[in-house]
């Protein structure tokens, strides 16, 4: 088990710290909602959620891994996927240059981690999308992953977990190619669900257009973060194209949780609890944990 | 066609035109100028030929956005030898801007299911331009359902800007009606013809698009974005559209080039809307070979080589050396530039 973060504060009882109170030193860093002066660590031992306001900080792939699945289990898969250029982009900038930015902010060579690792004991198919690269958004490497993840977890009997971070949708800058991910994508979702293996979708902010109208929208249970923006077209879009005001807090977790477009919404720190009992109920406890219960 | 038919692109052409009724008018009082005005009307031809065999991208854009260009309710007069409309998704009201219906083709029972613009300002009102609410994509998946049932194909007609963009849209879920209907269209046990007729918008289009074949009308397009959004995207200015179409790789020779499309249906001389009986016959004829193709498929292998055909889109590469990843959140690791360039 997990004695990283929360999950050890809560072993020992203790609730999430509030700000900096032990009178720790190091890298301070503020809460992008309430301005909070945070130490780093307080904010990192927190899940990245502000403990002043509850603030769920967008956080990037591989610590995504790290809150939700059991410490070390995870091992990527179809690491090496790497985008082209099919289309010869050149905007302002060009396809080339948005893929050397997002490598230089991130180190990674796609928007998306995928692979297997276990949640309380239990191995899951897990993939994530990561915000910070061309905005989580989906091309040919991040379709190609997902369709890969779910055709793993139907060979080797797993249920699925994915967390969307992906406010880009299908990605521009390969044009169609993007856009044929999303019917990829929502086919191989298919095939997993005919294999009568579970899908739970995390939705957390952003996610938006082809991604929350394809896989992310396709869970058999979606769990949203808290506030965070989930939508098929962008708020300001609507705004001018409808010319009138947005109801308040239009396209957030809790709107959509009223309108029944979502399961539930889960604090990070209820996260994998929720997941767990989730699978437990659907699939069964795995045999060590009903072995421990005995 | 009345002038305010003509695209600006289409100005020389429009003279040229111009001067050939004229000398026309003159050459029946002057017999010597008869060879003059046929080899005029060659060269005119040759002319309009011409500029749509090269018409520019966002040119493309112009004409399959035409005002009346023939939409999903034209070809039902034109194309279809009986139509039987059945309205309403059973849940929430009849979408009009998608219009679903038994139909028959040539020797083919099918079930279509098309996107309608409207023809005129208050059909456009009743059809959202075109623009689908979720109840659109209920309605479709319904009658999709009812076809599989019977054994019917599937006929998708394809022209919309994209899903509305709106709060009831929003409210009662237009992209989880988008993927539903995408993830169930993969798995139709039933031929899947999908064409695009004008536009093809996005994940608005997509979610009629899952099919055994997709065709596409020559000037049609069929894009991830609208060019006003790539280029708003990439330029911060709407007005760079024309250029935004060309970065886009939109149109159907190039979609054909990718090989994301099987098959471009010609469009008569000038566009679709310059001869709308032309096109319904030359889109019948290109429907009823799909059909007729994909009728001599099992229903598993008609849902096989659909799954295969949509899992096969994309292009990736394989790096032989990933760079190696960062520890979290530690900036001294990102590596440095020459390693970025992973195309």
């Amino acid at each position: 088990m997990a004695l990283f973060g929360w999950e050890g504060l809560k072993k020992l009882g203790l609730r999430p710290q509030t700000p900096n109170v032990e009178a720790g030193t190091g890298p301070a860093t503020k809460c992008e909602s309430c301005g909070e002066i945070l130490l780093k660590k307080t904010l990192e031992n927190n899940l990245w959620v502000c403990p002043s306001c509850d603030h769920h900080h967008r956080i990037t792939a591989w610590e995504r891994v790290q809150v939700t699945l059991d410490e070390d289990s995870f091992e990527e898969n179809d690491a090496n996927l790497a985008s082209v250029d099919p289309l010869d982009f050149r905007g302002a900038k060009s396809y080339k240059n948005k893929l050397e930015e997002a490598f230089k902010a991130t180190g990674m060579i796609s928007a998306m981690v995928g692979g297997v690792g276990q949640l309380r004991g239990r191995d899951v198919a897990f993939g994530v999308t990561d915000s910070r690269f061309i905005m989580g958004s989906m091309g040919s490497v991040v379709g190609e992953k997902i369709a890969r993840l779910a055709e793993r977890a139907i060979d080797r009997r797993l249920p699925l977990i994915m967390v969307s971070g992906s406010g880009g949708g299908a990605r521009m800058y390969e044009g169609l190619f993007s856009l044929m991910q999303m019917a990829k994508t929502s086919a191989a979702i298919g095939r997993l669900g005919d294999a009568g293996l579970p899908f739970i979708s995390v939705c957390t902010d952003c996610t938006m257009a082809g991604v929350w109208a394809s896989w992310a929208a396709l869970g058999d249970i979606i769990i949203a973060e808290p506030r965070a923006l989930i939508g098929f077209t962008g708020p300001r879009v609507i705004k001018t194209t409808i010319n009138c005001e947005l109801p308040e807090g239009f396209q957030l977790s809790e709107f959509l949780l009223a309108h029944g477009q979502v399961d539930m919404i889960v604090h990070r720190y209820e996260l994998r609890d929720r997941i767990a009992a989730a699978f437990d109920i659907m699939l069964g406890k795995t045999p060590e944990a009903a072995a421990a219960e005995k | 066609m009345s002038k305010k038919d003509d695209l600006p692109f289409e100005a020389s052409l429009v003279e040229l035109k111009k001067r050939i009724e004229e000398l026309r008018n003159d050459a029946e009082n002057t017999p010597g100028l008869k060879e003059l005005l046929s080899s005029m009307q060659e060269k005119g031809n040759e002319v309009e030929k011409q500029l749509y065999e090269n018409l520019s991208p966002w040119n493309t854009v112009e004409v399959a956005r035409h005002p009346k260009r023939p939409q999903t309710r034209d070809y039902i007069d034109l194309m279809l030898d009986e139509f039987v409309e059945l309205h309403g998704d059973r849940q929430f009201r009849d979408d009009l801007s998608i219009v679903t219906g038994l139909a028959q083709i040539g020797s083919h029972r099918v079930m279509l299911v098309g996107q309608h613009k409207g023809r005129d300002v208050t059909e456009r009102h009743q059809c959202h331009a075109g623009c689908p609410h979720p109840e659109g994509y209920w309605k479709s998946l319904r009658k999709m359902r009812i076809a599989e049932q019977f054994g019917l194909p599937v006929v998708c007609l394809i022209d919309t800007k994209g899903a509305y963009p709106g709060i009831g849209s929003e409210e009662r879920g237009v992209a989880i009606a988008i993927a539903e209907n995408m993830r169930d269209m993969s798995k139709l046990k039933v031929p899947v013809v999908c064409v695009i007729i004008g536009e093809g918008g996005s994940g608005g289009a997509l979610g009629l698009g899952v099919g055994n074949r997709i065709l596409m009308l020559r000037h049609a397009y069929y894009s991830v974005i609208s060019p006003e959004g790539c280029a708003s995207i990439l330029w911060r200015d709407g007005n760079k559209k024309a250029a935004a179409a060309g970065v886009l790789k939109l149109t159907s020779r190039d979609l054909q080039g990718f090989g994301l499309i099987d098959e471009i249906v010609d469009e008569p001389l000038g566009g679709a809307h310059r001869n709308p009986q032309v096109m319904a016959a030359t889109l019948r004829a290109a429907i009823i070979r799909n059909l007729d193709e994909l009728s001599r498929l099992s229903p598993t292998q008609l849902a096989q080589e659909r799954y295969e055909k949509f899992r096969a889109y994309g292009r990736f590469t394989v790096e032989k050396n990933p760079p190696e990843l960062p520890e979290f959140r530690d900036e001294e690791s990102i590596p440095d530039e020459e390693e970025g360039d992973v195309a």
